[in-house]
């Protein structure tokens, strides 16, 4: 098999008594849309974050493309093609929409020690931020300030940004979570489209969107992942029924 | 944002420019020659807040010891000057001076780098960690200049003349003030180009979310870093206009509460503005004059003053202006 673009190892995460991540072990393939789930607090978020650098695990490694990134902080991994959403959305409520994208185009363009020209009639940047506005739902949107959009303008936005890294590896923490039917439908029919792009790890509650979208997944509960496999595999595995999709009943 | 808008509001710009060049002829012609003296602590106080507010309100770095740059700039030009006046060199080979065109740039330059020894070591704290920091580095060079005796120790360097200005008369004191109004329009110049920069963006993104600016890649510290740099080299600035002003330098300048009307000069003219605290400069300045004359406990209302500002006004004078005028 090709290298993985990520490779994590034997992953531990202690918050005090709590084990939120427990011997992780886990692959994405290039080109791969590998789906995450696991109940609430199975601890989906704080691997994200680890794999972000945003927390320190306590053990274990992680590569990117074979390279580690253990000791490297979460703003040379994106440097790496590394890139995430937030589950809890994240961004500047005090810029614009195209301010937001504009900013993450900037950061990718080299270091921000230019102090004399004005940032926002920097037509380059402001030029290839609305490329990754074209053909969304924020596209008329892009001079709204953050704070006046709706929930899953937010959510849109959160995937423009991290587009506008141009990464190699998306984690994505629940990106349809809040949204309705029609948006949600959306955001998976924008996901597919990148599929050619970007790998993916997905965190998602949305079965339908999983299943719809990815090629493997792997279930996490209280911190280990208890199966990993495709996706007919997954929905077979008698262990997955009990401990997540809820039909534990049927089994005893 | 304000600060964008400040300077689409060129003929309000121009008219306040052109006031402050007609100043000192208005307060000869009504006899309040005291209103050139206060106007030039109105823009030496203004650059120090302004400077204070680069990494105050669009950093959100909450620094509670700038008044540490401030007094560095004035004691650079009171050092030199001691040096210049007993013709011995400092630390035995450098020379005194008297020339402004060396002494600004000396007073920029080492408070410039006191910004980045004590930014580079405080700076690895946030909160109220960052506030206690900065304020005790701040506090231990007031006790250190309050110990050095060769310059005065508590009593303070006096400066018998304000620096040379080739072909100035720096003894006339409307000459003072065209020259600090001078270096505040061009402070204020190249500060609205920084706001307005690369820099500027991503110190303001910092404000508003740095794990965001993380996960885009920014590495935070060293941005931080830089506008503290920048914000000591113009508190810096100020203190050495400020010296030169008072012919005086002492402790006193670095002390906390000196740190604190900065503060307060942001706050009441308007955090993360151009402008703001040039204003609040002013409202302080005229405050704290007028209620002196009023009464002993002129603090005691300026803190309610200052009270009603953050309750009331949602962002200082500046923002109340202008909802007034209409706008926004
Ligand atoms: N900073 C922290 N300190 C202490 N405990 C934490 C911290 N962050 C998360 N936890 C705990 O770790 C566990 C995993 O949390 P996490 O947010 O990763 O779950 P999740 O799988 O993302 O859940 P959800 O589906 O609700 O988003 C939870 O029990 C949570 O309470
Ligand atoms: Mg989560």
């Amino acid at each position: 098999m090709a290298q993985p673009i990520l490779n994590v190892r034997g992953l531990v995460k202690r918050f005090g008594g709590l084990l939120a991540t427990d011997h992780v072990d886990l692959t994405v393939q290039p080109g791969e849309i590998h789906a995450l789930i696991g109940p609430n607090g199975a601890g989906k978020t704080t691997l994200i974050s680890q794999l972000m650098g945003e927390l320190k695990p306590n053990e274990g490694t992680v590569e990117l493309a074979g390279q580690s990134l253990d000791a490297l902080p979460t703003a040379r991994r994106v440097g790496l093609g590394l890139a995430r959403t937030f589950q809890i959305t994240c961004l500047l409520p005090d810029y614009t929409v195209l301010d937001n994208i504009a900013l993450a185009v900037q950061v990718r363009q080299g270091h921000s020690f230019r102090f004399w020209k004005n940032v926002r009639s920097d037509r380059s940047l402001r030029d290839e931020a609305s490329t990754f506005l074209t053909g969304t739902g924020l596209e008329p949107r892009e001079n709204e300030l953050v704070a006046n959009l709706s929930h899953g303008e937010q959510k849109q936005l959160e995937l423009a940004i991290a587009l506008a890294t141009q990464p190699r590896l998306l984690l994505l923490d629940e990106p349809m979570a809040g949204l309705g039917h029609a948006e949600s439908q959306q955001m998976i029919k924008t996901l597919r489209g990148l599929k050619n792009q970007v790998s993916m790890l997905l965190v998602e509650h949305d079965m339908d969107a999983v299943f719809a979208l990815a090629d493997r997944i792997s279930v996490l509960v209280y911190g280990r992942v208890i199966a990993s496999g495709s996706v007919d595999e997954i929905r077979q595995n008698p262990e997955v029924r009990t401990a997540y999709l809820g039909e534990g009943d049927e089994l005893c | 944002m304000n600060s964008e808008n400040s300077f689409k509001r060129p003929a309000l710009l121009a008219a306040v420019l052109i006031v402050m060049i007609a100043l000192p002829l208005i307060a000869d012609a009504t006899g309040y020659s005291a209103l050139t003296s206060l106007a030039t602590r109105i823009l030496i106080y203004g650059i120090a807040a302004a400077s204070l507010n680069l990494v105050l309100g669009y950093g959100g770095l909450v620094s509670f010891g700038h008044a540490a740059f401030f007094g560095i700039g004035g004691y650079v030009v009171g050092i030199l000057y001691q040096h210049y006046s007993l013709e011995e060199p400092l630390f035995g080979f450098i020379p005194g001076t008297n020339q402004m065109l060396i002494t600004l740039p000396v007073a920029i330059l080492i408070s410039g780098l006191a910004a980045a020894a004590i930014g580079a070591l405080s700076l690895r704290t946030g909160g109220v960690q960052f506030i206690m920091i900065t304020l005790a580095f701040a506090q231990m060079l007031f006790f250190l200049f309050v110990s050095l005796k060769t310059y005065g120790g508590d009593d303070g360097l006096i400066i018998r003349r304000t620096n040379e200005l080739p072909g100035l008369n720096m003894r006339d004191k409307q000459t003072v003030y065209y020259v600090c109004l001078f270096i505040t329009a061009v402070f204020f110049a190249l500060l609205w180009r920084i706001v307005n920069s690369r820099f500027g963006n991503v110190l303001v993104g910092l404000r508003q979310s740095e794990k965001r600016m993380a996960a885009i890649g920014l590495p935070a510290y060293r941005y931080r870093l830089m506008a503290f740099i920048i914000s000591g080299m113009g508190c810096g600035l100020a203190g050495a206009l400020m010296a030169n002003f008072l012919r005086f330098a002492s402790p006193d300048m670095m002390h906390w509460t000196k740190s604190g009307e900065l503060m307060v000069m942001v706050i009441l003219g308007g955090v993360g503005t151009l402008f703001g605290p040039l204003i609040g400069a002013a409202v302080f300045i005229v405050l704290e004059t007028t209620l002196a004359a009023w009464t002993e406990n002129w603090q005691l209302a300026l803190g309610f003053i200052l009270l009603f500002v953050v309750l009331y006004t949602h962002g200082g004078v500046q923002a109340l202006v202008s909802r007034l005028m209409g706008k926004r």
